[in-house]
């Protein structure tokens, strides 16, 4: 659990962290009953649809208001640049 | 292939590559915004390459298109193939996950014929996005004491294809010969423009080291930031030399990302262990999976233009030298040559303009016909090596043929007779010289044929052919 929540960068609470192994040992039980099943012959599922090459044609949409209005969404922006923490304290 | 082998006896690299390459489509992978290098920042961007809550992406199939025909080009199994998402925490990713592919690849098991004879074996060539760009703000603007980053997604989204070759290579020059004919590949068939310096071709290397002979592969190490050919050959010379260090001080390298600092010289730590990569990777449930069929990947498997190594051999078939029809592929100008030598021109007087005056703007717009007549005129005697060059940069820029621009600036190669009377009175006037010619060892007769072919060219005024002058020499000095 522990090694979960570094990964999603949750900082939890020795009680949250209790209360979550618990909870996440349910949802792997559950899919643990999975093992019951011989499964060697069913190909995997990518995609509950059934639809393959869902393509769109290469052609440009370019709109100067998406960009005037996601910038606007930023909380700091430098020379048309979102300004952020550097990799999130992270050295590369 | 061989390569002065840059590490201690007893010792070989093993290397496999990471190419990553962006696409040459109009849009971005999932996203109908611009794919363009350069641009001011965030100006090329759309809700689905910022991340917004609720856009979805869909697949541009020019990406798929192209994708496909890099991976018949490197030989690969082109195949039903999925979409995954790698889980990280960037900026430079705005959804927090790289739209990716994971255990089912489009492209798999190919390989690459090198010209130095070697097959380098290819695992994969699957479809991503790239990425937005970060910089780091810093007090000495280095990585390490960044400060804060601003980003720009211009770049975020657009389409990339990963080529991972099988740990096959065995020294820093076969990386780079790999890396070349990879790029000339994805050149001649119009997947990428391949420029390293804009960032759309760029490296990571894995490098690990064994004795000579065994088959193990030992713990390898990822090279990144590798951004021009001359660091692919360092980074993998100094990573291999210190996997060296490390066994021969009885100690042994860590599975770990390194960053080339090209500065310094040297590879560099980069995470901490602790965040050993773990990208969890899963289907992506916004995307359903591509199944390439069969008509389609024959469509584009018959409209493949020839590759490098095809255009090559073409031009040896017709006598250049192998080196000399790896240059003029390079330059695109193979085309141009070998319909010139099919024309009738001299295969290697052909092959040296193309080494020597035709790497100019235009020089591929030359008509074989025009190129032939010149060379023709040129291996006829009626312009010298001289002479012809500079007809050619005129004929390359005003489009006129040889023998017109030849007549225009009065260019005669003067015929034998003219030219062995007045060989005949220098050499009456340099009678010391002369003796020296006739007489001398090999080393004072070149020098001498350098002083009369002087003396003729200075009389001449660079009209007498070069050649002829060193036969008249050598047949006077007989009698």
């Amino acid at each position: 659990m522990a090694k979960v929540a570094q990964l999603a960068m949750l900082e939890l609470s020795d009680e949250e962290l209790d209360r979550f192994t618990g909870q996440l040992d349910a949802v792997l039980d559950l899919g643990g009953r999975l093992d019951a099943f011989d499964v060697a012959d069913v190909p995997p599922t990518a995609h509950p649809y059934g639809l393959t090459n869902v393509f769109r044609a290469d052609t440009v949409e370019n709109d100067d208001d998406v960009r005037a209005e996601a910038l606007a969404a930023g909380p700091e922006i430098e020379d048309g640049r979102f300004k952020v923490p550097p990799a999130l304290g992270e050295a590369l | 292939m061989s390569e002065p082998n840059q590490l201690p006896k007893g010792w070989e690299m093993v290397i496999g590559l990471e190419v990553h390459a962006e696409l040459s489509t109009a849009t971005k992978m999932f996203s109908p915004a611009r794919n363009e290098f350069g641009g001011e920042p965030n100006t090329n961007v759309h809700p689905v390459c910022l991340g917004l809550p609720g856009t979805l992406p869909v697949v541009n199939e020019q990406a798929v298109a192209l994708s496909i025909r890099i991976g018949l080009a490197l030989n690969c199994t082109v195949q039903r193939c999925v979409f995954a998402r790698k889980n990280y925490f960037y900026p430079d990713m705005p959804k927090d996950y790289q739209i990716s592919q994971y255990d089912q690849p489009l492209n798999a098991d190919g390989y690459l014929d090198l010209a130095s004879g070697a097959r380098i074996g290819i695992e994969r060539a699957h479809m991503e996005e790239d990425t937005g760009k970060s910089t780091h703000i810093g007090a000495s603007g280095r990585i390490h004491d960044a400060g804060y980053s601003l980003v720009d997604y211009n770049r975020a989204g657009v389409p990339l294809i990963e080529i991972v070759s099988r740990p096959d290579i065995r020294g820093p020059e076969q990386a780079k010969e790999y890396v070349e004919e990879l790029r000339s590949i994805l050149v001649a068939i119009g997947a990428s423009d391949g420029k390293m310096e804009e960032g759309s071709l760029r490296v990571d290397a894995n490098v690990s080291v064994r004795p000579v002979g065994a088959d193990e592969l030992r713990t390898r190490c990822e090279i990144k930031n590798v951004n021009s050919l001359r660091s692919v050959g360092r980074a993998i010379v100094y990573e291999a030399r210190r996997h060296v260090d490390l066994y021969d001080a009885g100690d042994a390298p860590r599975q770990e990302t390194r960053h080339w600092d090209e500065e310094g010289g040297r590879t560099r730590a980069g995470r901490s262990k602790e965040e050993a990569e773990d990208y969890r990777y899963f289907a992506d449930p916004d995307l359903v999976p591509i199944d390439p069929s069969p008509e389609w990947i024959d469509e584009i498997r018959r409209a493949l233009p020839a590759l490098p190594k095809e255009r090559r051999e073409s031009l040896q078939a017709v006598g250049a030298e192998p080196q000399m029809a790896a240059l003029a592929v390079t330059r695109d100008l193979d085309g141009l040559a070998l319909a010139t030598i099919e024309a009738g021109a001299d295969c290697s007087r052909v092959m040296t303009h193309v080494a020597n005056n035709l790497a100019v703007e235009g020089a591929e717009r030359l008509e074989p016909v025009r190129l032939a007549e010149l060379v023709t005129m040129e291996t006829g005697g009626a312009l010298t090596a001289t002479q012809a060059k500079q007809v050619l940069a005129e004929m390359v820029d005003t489009g006129r043929s040889a023998a017109d621009v030849a007549e225009a600036r009065g260019f005669e190669a003067m015929d034998t007779d003219e030219l062995e009377s007045l060989l005949d009175g220098i050499i009456a006037q340099h009678a010391e010289q002369w003796g020296r010619f006739t007489d001398g060892d090999d080393k004072e007769r070149k020098k001498m044929q350098g002083f009369f072919t002087g003396q003729v060219m200075k009389a001449t005024q660079g009209q007498a052919d070069g050649k002829v002058v060193n036969r008249l020499l050598s047949l006077k000095a007989e009698i």
